[in-house]
């Protein structure tokens, strides 16, 4: 469908559109790489009054990289991502978790802040964050609030943020070169949405045991999560075959899928196990 | 509920211009529409198919995901833009070859993105090609000529000359 009416400002400051955000009592929209934020307008599903574009918008789009871990610009696209040879040893989750996000003209314009914000709870991004207990930093009208990922999402396209903030940029905390880890997930024609998704990783102490597992899932549920009871199936062991089964049916016993026309409840649920038993399985031999 | 009216200065093959654009009008159909370049197609109008993609300052995109008042200050390149006033390019003497197109629908959009790809990447392999033309519909050829095509003009793009 055609578009909806709508104005538009494209500032030239991050204080001018936090404050055009905030001038029309919530019925106001930033647009970045507008890949999710156009569909929906295509589809009526929402109709504001003004899209303030970011554009314009300076220091944003930057990937910084040192010791105290990796920080995204919220305008950092799947594209700039995908192309900078520094993360294949910084985070080469990222890399490898964005790697099936969307499709080639989708990937040089959709933004890791716009896929924040709107929060599938299939999408990589959003899963991603909560899996490496990464820090969301927005500004508004009130000032900054730097929110960890995990209680940034509160349902599928609901998060805490609110109508006059805007997301400036993710940190991630560093990634040592020894972690090991495993990511999949399974759609039906690359870069569609997910049916499921699975990222793990973990250290090995000493003995060679694994610790600080971090399980995440994506379209698993109506947002995006860690799963508790497959990270502690996996800690103080050596990932063995036992472990690796354990922490498959632990991860099938937490997770909430939903049914939909893609695909049942009780198939995800599977998906999900097998899944990380895989991941896991990439991650040991990694 | 109002909209707004902007100037936006552009360049489409290589020509400026210079109009006034609705806010909420796609790029797409600002591009049909107003100035009448018909040759970039409109298929789903919510960014799937891939009909309508263009190329804006290098890079593919959907112009249906994008207002024509964002293309204020950039470069686009149309399929207009990639074809010769009389004869064929390189690359659709390719799709010609291997019959990549049958009702034509899909294809200014599997043009310019394999335009794009192939200026990025003329070495790009067959998956490589497959991963890109992903994001491009095409309800009638069954992509395998459209690979095979794409494959073909792989050549051209690597001598500057022909690009
Ligand atoms: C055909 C298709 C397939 C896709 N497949 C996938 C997929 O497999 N996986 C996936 O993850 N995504 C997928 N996407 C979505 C894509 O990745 C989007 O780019 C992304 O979800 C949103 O980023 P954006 O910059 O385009 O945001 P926009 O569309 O510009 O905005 C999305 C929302 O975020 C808000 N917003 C944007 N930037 C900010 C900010 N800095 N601060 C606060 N709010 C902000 C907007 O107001 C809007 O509500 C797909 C899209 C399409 C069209
Ligand atoms: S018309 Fe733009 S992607 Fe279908
Ligand atoms: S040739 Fe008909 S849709 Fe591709």
């Amino acid at each position: 469908m055609k578009l909806p009416p709508f104005e538009y400002a494209c500032p030239a400051t991050l204080d001018e559109a936090i404050a055009l955000l905030a001038s029309r009592d919530g019925d106001a929209k930033a647009i970045s790489g507008g890949q999710s934020l156009m569909p929906i307008l295509a589809f009526r599903l929402a109709s504001p009054s003004l899209l303030v574009d970011l554009k314009k918008l300076k220091g944003l789009d930057q990937i910084k990289i040192d010791a105290s871990g990796i920080t995204l610009g919220a305008k950092v696209s799947w594209r700039q991502i995908e192309d900078d040879k520094r993360l294949a040893t910084a985070h080469p989750l990222l890399q490898e978790m964005i790697s099936h996000v969307a499709h080639y003209q989708i990937r040089n314009r959709g933004t890791v802040g716009g896929s924040i914000a709107h929060a599938d709870p299939a999408a990589e991004m959003p899963g991603f964050s909560v899996t490496c207990d990464a820090k969301i930093v927005v500004k508004g009208s009130s000032g900054e609030r730097i929110i960890p990922a995990g209680e940034f999402f509160e349902g599928p396209l609901m998060t805490v943020l609110e109508a006059d903030e805007l997301i400036t940029e993710i940190r991630l905390p560093p990634w040592p070169a020894a972690r090991r880890w495993g990511m999949l997930e399974f759609a039906r024609r690359r870069g569609d949405f997910a049916m499921g998704g699975v990222a793990v990783f973990y250290d090995l102490d000493a003995q060679g045991r694994a610790v600080d597992a971090h399980v995440g899932v994506i379209g698993a549920g109506s947002i995006p999560h860690r799963v508790p009871g497959a990270e502690a199936a996996i800690n103080g062991t050596t990932v063995d075959e036992t472990a690796i089964l354990a922490a498959a049916k632990a991860a099938a016993a937490g997770v909430e899928p939903l049914t939909d026309i893609h695909a049942s409840a009780a198939y995800r649920r599977n998906l999900i196990s097998v899944l990380l038993e895989r991941a896991l399985r990439a991650a040991v031999a990694r | 509920m109002p909209t707004s009216k902007h100037r936006a200065v552009f360049e489409v093959n290589g020509k400026a211009v210079d109009i006034e654009v609705e806010s909420r009008t796609t790029l797409s159909d600002c591009l049909r529409h107003q100035l009448r370049l018909t040759g970039t197609h409109v298929g789903c109008e919510h960014g799937v198919c891939g009909a309508c993609t263009i190329i804006i300052d290098g890079a593919a995109v959907r112009s249906c995901l994008t207002l024509a008042v964002q293309a204020d200050g950039s470069q686009i390149t149309t399929v207009e833009g990639i074809s010769f006033d009389e004869g064929l390019t390189p690359l659709q003497t390719a799709f010609r070859k291997h019959h990549a197109l049958q009702c034509g629908f899909c294809t200014p959009g599997m043009l310019m993105t394999a335009h794009a790809l192939l200026t990025e990447n003329p070495d790009v392999d067959e998956e490589g090609i497959r991963h890109v033309l992903s994001g491009n519909i095409c309800r009638c050829t069954g992509y395998i000529p459209i690979i095979q095509a794409v494959l073909e003009a792989r050549a051209a793009y690597k001598k500057p000359e022909n690009a």
